[in-house]
């Protein structure tokens, strides 16, 4: 429903925005494949569980044609490009929180995440951000842990305590 | 109960000592996270809920208007010193506000800001006291097929007001509504979209889902913009008061902005950015002198910002009479309401008065102690500015964090966390708004359960959800709202200006 401004009608179609269609309409397939098996399942209700993610299935799946014909129209603005390295900064301290978390504890864990995004922002060195970072997780795990009883996972240092 | 002896009522419970201290925190983190770049007021209180789910419910909900008011201060503050809006809804005023700080006049323009919304807040609240009874009377007669007409209109009107195309906003929308099918449906005691994983079972968390949106979303399209986001801060020169000038030209843009973005904030339509848009067209057109603007006229900074703090305070009022929020931020306030068992809507005003009326009795205080907080100490806000990046944005994520795992302290959790990030990173990318994700994760549980309500009541006859005269009323403005800039497209060959939001 938006409109093609002059500059860009006769341009190539928006390619990003037909992943995006595309990932809608598998989005509605699931739905709409969740909403069929809720829909054997015998109710009791005059309206079972089945009906509103029918709908919803429906309106995706509407949303998803909508999205594809909005990209055929090309892109309608240039979009500035993106860095993927501090993206990758960013995603590693991440996914690295969630794979020390569960040994090495709160502090240690959310250390590494404070010294990577500050590395994807472009400052170092990681160590020292990674040191100061969990020194200070530690001093927010204590006042979380212990004076707001948050159930934070623990590690060797927590357990110093 | 009549209006003002609801409202003593309420002061009394505002007043007391330990709400006081609840206001002022509140006020203070509100400013502090608005003029920061990158958090504003939804994701604060979305951090908070599960820190602050032990206190007192009153409190809570106290400080989180407080954050909420103090957002929309302190967004200003962003706007004129480093033409960065802090908030969506201060994109107008960074407009002229910059300007008059780069010629030397970001005192005046800080002040006309802080006293506008403070003029603006105040007139807003007095409305919000007397128009909200009288809505309440009104909904206490709604069926469940009138409330899913008025959740109807709130979709398409989030969806239309927010991001830069009905077909994103929508889009946005029903991305929400998928997440909120996840887990038991608590009718038929049936799992949904949730694939055998248990911790699915319970569905998504809105905080998992605001924080990882808001905050991840947001430090990964700062990071990925590397170099291309520099910016460079305004020092405030001069004197922070206004001459006699300043106020003369000051005076008529508040009132004006005010009574613009009450009624907007107040129509289930959605957000404060377009008063904000509506409120600077004004005063260009009325201003004397419409040469000065473009290069920091200060009416263009005035009206905007009384616009923006009065529709912060009309949100209030679908969200406490009806439980309709129509901002991400009342959303999560929703969310709020939720977490101590309240649900709000005409019967809180019954079952709770002091909570409501002490709530909104908190707000007049919470604009006082930023009128005192922001003109005075602005230089200390400023100096949050200086904060540099990598560490501001490892801190953002520290307690984004933080914030889930302390709600639920789980892997799957911070997976999810993970998940939403990246999502909301390709929503801002490709220019779909992220309020109504919100949104509909929180509406949509309560849309279904009102159509089956209605729908049960009339033994399945999907008639009766037509039938209701309030209910058509709600469709049509609801179409209206979906089909509006296209109409306004074909009628003055303009595109309808719509604002891009966050908060």
């Amino acid at each position: 429903m938006s409109d093609p401004t002059p500059l860009s009608s006769g341009s190539k179609p928006d390619k990003a925005r037909f992943v995006i269609a595309l990932a809608l309409a598998v989005l509605a397939a699931v739905i709409g494949w969740e909403a069929w098996r809720l829909a054997q399942i015998p109710s009791y209700s005059a309206v079972g569980p089945a009906a509103f993610p029918t709908l919803i299935a429906i309106g995706l799946g509407l949303l998803a044609i909508a999205n594809a014909v909005e990209a055929m129209k090309g892109v309608e603005e240039e979009r500035p490009h993106d860095e993927i390295r501090p993206i990758f900064w960013v995603l590693a301290g991440l996914v690295g929180q969630i794979v020390l978390l569960p040994f090495a504890g709160f502090s240690i864990a959310t250390g590494w995440l404070f010294a990577a995004t500050a590395k994807g922002f472009g400052r170092g060195p990681i160590w020292a951000h990674f040191l100061a970072g969990a020194a200070i997780c530690f001093v927010i795990y204590l006042i979380f842990a212990k004076g707001l009883q948050l159930s934070l996972p623990a590690g060797p240092i927590e357990r110093l305590i | 109960m009549d209006t003002f002896g609801a409202l003593a009522q309420g002061l009394m419970v505002a007043l007391q000592p330990m709400n006081l201290v609840f206001a002022f925190f509140g006020v203070m983190l509100g400013t502090a996270v608005g003029v920061l770049p990158g958090i504003g007021p939804a994701l604060t209180v979305a951090l908070l809920l599960p820190i602050t789910f032990k206190l007192d419910p009153a409190g809570s909900l106290i400080m989180f208007a407080g954050i909420y008011y103090g957002g929309m201060y302190g967004g200003s503050t962003a706007s004129i010193l480093l033409n960065t809006p802090g908030e969506s809804s201060s994109i107008v005023t960074a407009l002229e506000g910059n300007k008059m700080a780069r010629a030397g006049r970001g005192g005046p323009a800080l002040a006309t800001a802080a006293i506008g919304s403070f003029v603006a807040g105040t007139i807003a609240t007095i409305g919000l006291a007397l128009i909200a009874p009288t809505v309440v009377d009104i909904a206490i007669s709604f069926g469940p097929e009138d409330y899913f007409a008025l959740m109807i209109l709130a979709f398409t009107t989030v969806s239309a007001a927010f991001g830069s195309s009905v077909t994103r906003g929508l889009t946005s929308l029903f991305i929400g509504l998928s997440l909120g099918l996840v887990g038991i449906d608590l009718q038929s005691g049936q799992a949904r979209v949730s694939f055998g994983v248990p911790d699915l079972l319970d569905g998504v968390e809105v905080t998992t889902l605001a924080v990882a949106l808001f905050a991840i979303g947001e430090t990964l399209s700062v990071a990925a913009a590397g170099a291309r986001a520099e910016e460079v801060i305004e020092p405030v020169r001069g004197s922070v008061f206004m001459n006699k000038e300043d106020w003369k030209r000051s005076w008529w843009p508040w009132i004006r902005g005010t009574f613009l973005g009450f009624p907007i904030g107040a129509m289930p339509a959605g957000g404060a950015e377009i008063p904000t848009f509506l409120s600077y067209a004004l005063e260009k057109r009325l201003c004397k002198k419409p040469d000065e603007f473009g290069n920091g006229a200060i009416e263009g900074v005035a009206g905007p910002e009384a616009a923006n703090n009065a529709a912060a305070a009309g949100v209030l009022v679908p969200l406490l009479t009806l439980g309709l929020p129509t901002s991400a931020t009342a959303a999560i306030m929703l969310a709020g309401f939720q977490q101590y068992g309240m649900n709000p809507g005409p019967l809180l005003f019954a079952t709770n008065p002091d909570l409501v009326w002490g709530l909104i009795a908190s707000l007049f205080i919470a604009n006082i102690m930023l009128l005192i907080l922001n003109l005075p100490l602005v230089g200390m806000w400023v100096k949050l500015l200086a904060i540099p990046r990598p560490w501001l944005y490892g801190g953002i994520l520290v307690f984004a964090t933080l914030g889930t795992l302390g709600a639920n302290p789980s892997l799957v959790e911070l997976g999810m966390l993970l998940i939403f990030g990246l999502l909301g990173y390709v929503l801002r990318r490709y220019d779909y708004p992220i309020a109504p994700v919100v949104v509909g994760l929180i509406l949509g549980p309560l849309a279904e359960q009102q159509l089956r309500r209605a729908l049960a009541i009339s033994v399945g006859d999907p008639l009766v959800l037509f039938q209701s005269p309030v209910a058509l009323t709600l469709y049509t403005l609801a179409a209206l709202a979906l089909f509006g800039p296209l109409l306004f497209y074909l009628i003055t060959g303009r595109k309808a200006p719509v604002g891009g939001d966050e908060d």
